[in-house]
């Protein structure tokens, strides 16, 4: 129950914490709408919509990169993390609640995003929304991670894509496959095994990046 | 309560300290001094636990959660207030009866009436006073406090001498500060960096 509410106290801050500066989701949502509305005049008008659904994942995966940039900002100006490392509760709860975080900041990007999508390219059906919220998933917890790494480093800025890109590779492809294929259920079981595996790991070696 | 032998410390190339050995048995108030970048803050970041030792041996006898840290920054949320920085911190160390203890805190350091600002609006001298009432929330065995009367003014060094007053003695303190003359009548030993 301790775990759990220390997760509670810690999203809720992050949540607050946007709610008071709207930093990080205005950009996000503008970011990925500016991406689409970019995207819609520059693919050739017979381009078909396989690379349309390309398109839209690239979009996603560059404004969870967005938000993650600026996902530990607030510790890092005011050495917060110190404190929160000190406290009893079990660090992982710190990377939770901020993967809870950015996984609501996520969502709320798409749910502007989406239907924009829709405007543009090709509709959304049920697959598509759920292959987006499982990659959201990975999104969120393997970019937490990075982003808390990014965070301790002075090459903060190139570092965190430099790592996120490359690891979200396959969400790329399983979320592509989903959007395309004739059977997108093993794509995005393939998703639910990456959100898996990356969370397990994330979860388990979050301490050693908040520690020295 | 805390003992070091042969302590040293690198960042990258610049060494900060050496061959440190040290000992602060229970309820010792120990006042460290030395010029800038003589490592007082790194050695109280490591016997926080914030730091590893590069080489020697460091024990700190306080579990985490016994350790009050007052740091150079405050800690603390910008755009949150007094009261919810606290508060966030009261829940993370599982205080009983968490909102009466941040309110007498806040009122006998001063900042009952600004417990609802945010901090980014409070002075450099309130957040001051907020970052002590952060180290001292969860009544900490052990206090390491990096320089606590940066940014206070008379009327809050005041405070905090009759603070460390009725600590002493009752915790172990360890104390870096350019102005060890303030803390001389509390101090039980001191050690000074070079």
């Amino acid at each position: 129950m301790t775990y759990l509410a220390d997760i509670a106290a810690l999203a809720r801050k992050d949540l607050l914490l946007e709610l008071r500066s709207r930093d990080t989701v205005p950009a996000m949502v503008l970011f990925v709408v500016s991406a689409l509305v970019v995207f819609n005049f520059s693919l050739p008008a017979d381009s078909g919509d396989l690379a349309a659904y390309g398109l839209l994942w690239v979009a996603i995966v560059f404004t969870a990169l967005l938000g993650l940039t600026r996902a530990f900002v607030a510790e890092r100006e005011q050495r917060v993390l110190d404190g929160l490392v000190l406290t009893p509760a079990d660090r992982s709860t710190i990377w939770i609640g901020k993967g809870i975080a950015v996984l609501a900041f996520l969502l709320l990007a798409e749910v502007v995003a989406l239907p924009a999508f829709a405007l543009f390219f090709e509709p959304v059906d049920a697959t598509l929304v759920a292959a987006v919220l499982l990659a959201d998933v990975g999104l969120a917890a393997v970019g937490t991670l990075l982003a808390a790494m990014a965070a301790a480093s002075r090459a903060r800025e190139l570092l965190l894509p430099l790592l996120f890109l490359p690891l979200v590779i396959p969400i790329v492809v399983g979320g592509v496959g989903a959007s395309v294929d004739d059977d997108p259920a093993r794509y995005l079981g393939f998703l639910v095994l990456y959100d898996l595996i990356f969370a397990i790991l994330s979860w388990a070696s979050f301490e050693y990046v908040v520690t020295e | 309560m805390i003992r070091a032998r042969a302590l040293e410390r690198r960042f990258g190339e610049k060494r900060v300290f050496r061959g440190l050995d040290l000992d602060v048995a229970e309820r010792d108030f120990l006042v460290v001094t030395g010029p800038n970048g003589s490592g007082k803050s790194t050695l109280l970041a490591l016997c926080a636990g914030l730091l590893a030792p590069t080489r020697g041996e460091l024990e700190v006898r306080a579990s985490r959660e016994r350790i009050g840290y007052l740091a150079h920054e405050p800690l603390v949320y910008r755009e949150l207030s007094a009261f919810e920085n606290l508060d966030l911190y009261g829940r993370l160390y599982r205080i009983p009866e968490r909102r009466e203890r941040i309110g007498m805190l806040l009122e006998r350091f001063g900042l009952w009436d600004a417990r609802h600002e945010r901090v980014s609006a409070l002075s450099r001298g309130m957040q001051q006073r907020l970052a002590l009432c952060r180290a001292l929330l969860h009544e900490p065995e052990l206090l390491l406090l990096d320089e606590p009367y940066a940014g206070l003014d008379e009327a809050g060094a005041l405070l905090l001498d009759g603070e460390l007053a009725a600590l002493g003695g009752s915790r172990t303190c360890l104390v870096a500060t350019h102005d060890p003359a303030r803390v001389a009548g509390l101090a039980t030993s001191s050690l000074a960096l070079v």
